[in-house]
């Protein structure tokens, strides 16, 4: 008796410990944060063409986006994730513009197919020549449209991308 | 009724307004002069033998590139069909480059508003007597009208309203907001193997 033995903690991944007995992780709030955040992406939904269907489909019963995390929102306010899904016409542009500026951050922009990449072979005089020339763009899958599993790597993509932010959580952002 | 007898009733009934008939495929297209327009579809409503009840479409042409020559620059295309007894005809009104205005037939298809609109958005042809003659498809704002032969294929210049867009998107980038930005503190605090966010993906 009278001697105190200090549990070891155990490394469950880089940077991340798990202390024994104390029902406790040590680690990064940055790892914390960017978690919570991969495993709950909510997309605004998008759709202006035929890559609207492709979406729908990913998120239906075969390929089920849900496992993901990922639940479709109707409005801006709720949402973490814009999926530009089809072609941009220059009278959209605006209406586009003015629903990103609503979301709050952090908030991602995925362009779904060629036509929101590019414009794709839309090169005319109603077409937006690329989504990102009116918002930031965090993804690009190119495609036409892209098949479900592209917007499914699309997203883990975007996972990825946001399991390697740095202090997005904070005010020094 | 076949459809070469209706054009032959029409050319009994208007024979100074009839152009010419052009028969494809079964189809029969009647050319005609564009002045009295609602007078000769108002009669093919109207008519116990005709009864063209509805329009199927409208549209514009433009004829600048055609190699057969007899038709004017620009055409507007009715197609009619009659519900009850099921016959159709196409009526093809031939107008001149310079002065693309036909009357409106609103008054006899209410359906024909947005038709007329989309042509004289896209093609430039005036309806008289239309009730709200703007464009349906492009912004206000827009100017020319894309389907002309002559249009450029990317349009001249850039609509106003991307360059007003623009301007604003340049004037918060002045502010210095940027999303992709991790800041200057992060910089230090952040971890010295993974960096910087900004091109990761």
């Amino acid at each position: 008796m009278g001697e105190v033995t200090v549990p070891s903690m155990v490394r469950l991944e880089e940077g991340v410990r798990w202390i024994p007995g104390a029902n406790a992780l040590l680690g990064p709030l940055n790892k914390l944060v960017n978690w919570g955040r991969a495993g709950s992406i909510w997309p605004v939904t998008f759709g202006l063409a035929c890559c609207a269907i492709e979406m729908m489909d990913a998120g239906a019963s075969t390929n089920d986006l849900d496992r993901f995390g990922i639940l479709f929102r109707a409005s801006p306010r709720q949402g973490d994730c814009l999926v530009v899904a089809g072609t941009v016409s220059k009278k959209m542009a605006p209406v586009l513009r003015r629903v990103y500026d609503q979301m709050p951050e952090p908030r991602y922009v995925l362009a779904m197919g060629s036509c929101a990449c590019s414009g794709g072979v839309f090169d005319t005089y109603a077409v937006t020549q690329g989504v990102d020339q009116i918002m930031p763009v965090d993804v690009y899958v190119p495609g036409c449209p892209p098949r479900p599993e592209a917007l499914m790597e699309g997203f883990i993509k975007l996972q990825e991308k946001i399991l390697k932010e740095q202090f997005r959580w904070s005010q020094w952002r | 009724m076949e459809s070469m007898a209706i054009a032959d009733g029409l050319q009994a009934r208007f024979p100074e307004e009839i152009l010419q008939c052009f028969s494809f495929q079964g189809q029969v297209g009647v050319g005609i002069r564009p002045d009295r327009v609602v007078e000769i579809l108002g009669w093919l409503r109207d008519d116990q033998a005709m009864r063209m009840d509805h329009l199927r479409s409208l549209c514009g042409v433009d004829n600048a590139r055609r190699k057969n020559g007899g038709l004017g620059r620009f055409e507007v295309v009715y197609n009619l069909y009659s519900i009850a007894l099921r016959h159709e005809i196409r009526i093809r009104a031939q107008l001149t480059e310079e002065d693309p205005s036909i009357d409106s037939v609103v008054s006899l298809w209410s359906g024909a508003d947005w038709m007329e609109r989309e042509t004289y958005d896209l093609m430039g042809i005036r309806f008289n007597g239309h009730p709200n003659l703007r464009r349906v498809l492009l912004p206000d704002d827009w100017e020319g009208h894309p389907l002309r032969k002559e249009y450029p294929l990317r349009g001249r210049g850039e609509w106003v309203g991307i360059t007003d867009l623009q301007a604003k998107l340049e004037e918060l980038d002045a502010h210095g907001f940027k999303a992709d930005d991790p800041g200057p503190e992060a910089g230090d605090a952040g971890d010295a193997a993974t960096g910087k966010r900004k091109g990761d993906c």
